[in-house]
């Protein structure tokens, strides 16, 4: 298969500097664009391109960008800014992707913001990136260095009427922060919370101007599709989604790490090439694309991994990283280990999230330690109902409960079977001789 | 005038203030930048850069106990921070964790009596395809076992 997204990338991950990254076809799309493209043709050859948001929503990139505001006919009204921002937190659990993107192949995402900062219109783009990320940092920052020396980036992009400044910004840590619009309160010095939408980010982002937040991953496609085209592009795919992706898988396969391959390649295609599962075993169950996406089992193998095909399967695409669970996996511990994460990185903003998270992760640790009580099973049914869709401000909760919930469907006997039968009943369950009591008070 | 923090950290920020349409932006920047200087953020520190940005200690304060990567309390020279996310906890995270703290005798949190290291628990570092991982200061080590880890703490002074 042809490499699109890891083309210029090895296994010590030593990146192409500016005159290899240019000897090797970079910057080609930058100067395409800048010189033949007006903004709103990047965006249609991109939706025709078919690519989809890779940070786990999976929301169209094209469609995205065009709901920006346009301001080419009539520049008075043109805001003080508009921003590109980068998602470049990758902070769900399983999920190391970007990293590989940003670490091997720096030029690559400074060329793709700069396209899709023209697209959008904007004129600053920040890469909103995890504090872990150290040598992300250092990789980009020369990168974005080497790019405005050359003439990518600064005033008058190639000599056109294009201007764009790029800078890094360092996080200090908190998954919430991955979500789009916590992003942008982060991004502004505040405390990650989220923000209601409408307005949505195209209308009132970034200090209120219009913005655009998309996945590193996401972005790093569009030179390649301006390169080569959008046909080429959506051929790459096995169905209907275009494109490449980098898949991973960590957990128990026996070669962990990061493979580029044709989006919508079978479940069980990509385990073959991380090995297999380790030590000879079997499977047990995996999530798709990290902690968020509810699980899925060996009855799934044969699923392609993309959009539909996950979706059709009861789980989502996510990040298309996979963890991996053995058949000697206890179910109890993968969950307690999730809901652990997610109950500490709630932003505390909204109640049900905020007191319910750590309420499951202790429901859960008491089944783990044969503590347990009757009725804890359906306590943790109820709470996949009320963090549910549409029951939080944001998506963090319902996100805790995808493999919460998937995992009670698939794996509700082995949860169950660790309720020690000694007849503990819940503090407040009716007493079983509720309707004697009530008799007796009335008289 | 401020005269808590050094010229270096002063310019630091204003540089990382010129970055923004509104310099508050600057203000986890801020915090970051003081911690590369001294380790930690101090309440004496966290105050005089709050000034520098122009917002209240208690406006810098609500940001520094949001983030998980500001330390307000002193930290040893090296700070592990190992990941307890699910990919190294299905790779043996727990023999790890109960191994580092057992070797430097210290629980999450806390400092060894010499300095030398602090230990933290820390979610999924991207580095999920070589856990168990942790990472020692800056530095990523993964494929953690009890012996690559006395090996590593050794390197460090
Ligand atoms: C709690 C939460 C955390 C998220 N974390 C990330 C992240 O770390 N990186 C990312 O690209 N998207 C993350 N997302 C998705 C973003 O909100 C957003 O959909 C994405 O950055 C859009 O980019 P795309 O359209 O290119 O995928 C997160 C969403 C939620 C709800
Ligand atoms: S769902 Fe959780 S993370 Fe999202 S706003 Fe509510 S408390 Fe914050
Ligand atoms: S789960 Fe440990 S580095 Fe990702």
């Amino acid at each position: 298969m042809e490499k699109v997204l890891t083309q210029n990338i090895n296994d010590q991950r030593e990146p192409k500097w500016l005159s290899d990254y240019e000897a090797a076809g970079g910057y080609r799309a930058l100067k395409t664009v800048v010189n033949d493209y007006q903004p709103t043709e990047v965006g249609e050859c991109v939706k025709k391109a078919g690519l989809r948001g890779r940070g786990g929503a999976g929301f169209p990139t094209g469609v995205k960008w065009s709901f920006m505001p346009r301001f080419e006919d009539k520049p008075d009204e043109r805001p003080a800014h508009i921003y590109m921002v980068v998602n470049a937190d990758e902070m769900e659990p399983g999920t190391f992707k970007d990293r590989l993107l940003m670490e091997g192949d720096p030029h690559q995402l400074v060329e793709a913001v700069a396209i899709a900062s023209y697209a959008i219109g904007a004129d600053i783009a920040y890469i909103f990136l995890r504090g872990e990320y150290t040598e992300s940092r250092w990789k980009l920052e020369k990168a974005i260095a080497e790019a405005e020396e050359a003439g990518y980036l600064g005033d008058h992009v190639l000599d056109s009427n294009f201007s764009l400044t790029m800078y890094v910004h360092m996080s200090a840590g908190r998954y919430i922060c991955g979500e789009e619009s916590a992003l942008l309160s982060a991004l502004e010095g505040r405390r990650a919370v989220p923000r209601h939408k409408p307005p949505f980010p195209a209308a009132s982002g970034l200090f209120g101007q219009p913005t655009t937040v998309n996945n590193v991953e996401t972005v790093c496609n569009v030179p390649h599709i301006i390169n080569n085209g959008p046909e080429w592009y959506q051929s790459l795919g096995l169905n209907k989604d275009g494109g490449t992706k980098l898949y991973g898988a960590s957990g128990h396969v026996a070669n962990p790490g990061l493979v580029e391959l044709p989006i919508g390649t079978p479940i069980r295609e990509l385990l073959d090439h991380f090995g297999g599962i380790r030590n000879g075993r079997a499977l047990k169950a995996l999530l798709p694309g990290g902690g968020s996406t509810p699980i899925l089992t060996p009855d799934h193998l044969d699923t392609p991994m993309d959009y539909e095909g996950v979706g059709a399967a009861g789980s989502r695409l996510g990040t298309g990283t996979m963890v991996v669970f053995d058949e000697q996996t206890p179910i109890v511990g993968v969950l307690k280990n999730l809901e652990h994460f997610y109950a500490q990185e709630s932003c505390g903003w909204c109640t049900p999230c905020r007191d319910g998270l750590p309420w499951v992760e202790r429901i859960l640790t008491n089944l783990e330690a044969g503590q347990g009580r009757p009725g804890d099973i359906e306590l943790l049914d109820m709470h996949t109902k009320l963090l549910g869709p549409g029951k939080t401000f944001c998506a963090h909760a319902p996100g805790a409960m995808g493999p919460l919930e998937s995992g009670l469907k698939y794996f509700r006997d082995e949860l169950s079977a660790l309720i020690p039968d000694n007849g503990d009943t819940l503090a407040f369950h009716e007493p079983a001789n509720a309707e004697s009591h009530q008799a007796t008070t009335q008289t | 005038m401020n005269t808590v923090l050094s010229d270096a950290e002063i310019e630091e920020i204003r540089h990382e203030m010129a970055l923004y349409e509104d310099p508050q932006a600057a203000t986890i920047e801020a915090l970051n930048v003081v911690q590369n200087h001294r380790g930690w953020v101090s309440d004496e520190a966290l105050a005089a850069a709050a000034e520098v940005i122009g917002v209240t200690p208690t406006q810098m304060e609500a940001v520094a106990t949001f983030y998980n990567l500001i330390f307000r309390h002193p930290v040893g020279r090296h700070v592990i921070m190992i990941c307890d996310s699910i990919s190294c906890y299905l790779t043996g995270y727990e023999e790890m964790r109960d191994h580092l703290k057992s070797s430097l005798g210290i629980d999450f949190g806390q400092t060894t009596p010499d300095n030398r290291f602090t230990l933290l628990p820390i979610c999924c570092l991207g580095n999920c395809g070589n856990g168990p991982a942790m990472r020692v200061g800056n530095d990523y080590h993964g494929n953690l076992t009890p012996e690559t880890i006395d090996k590593i703490l050794a390197d460090y002074a």
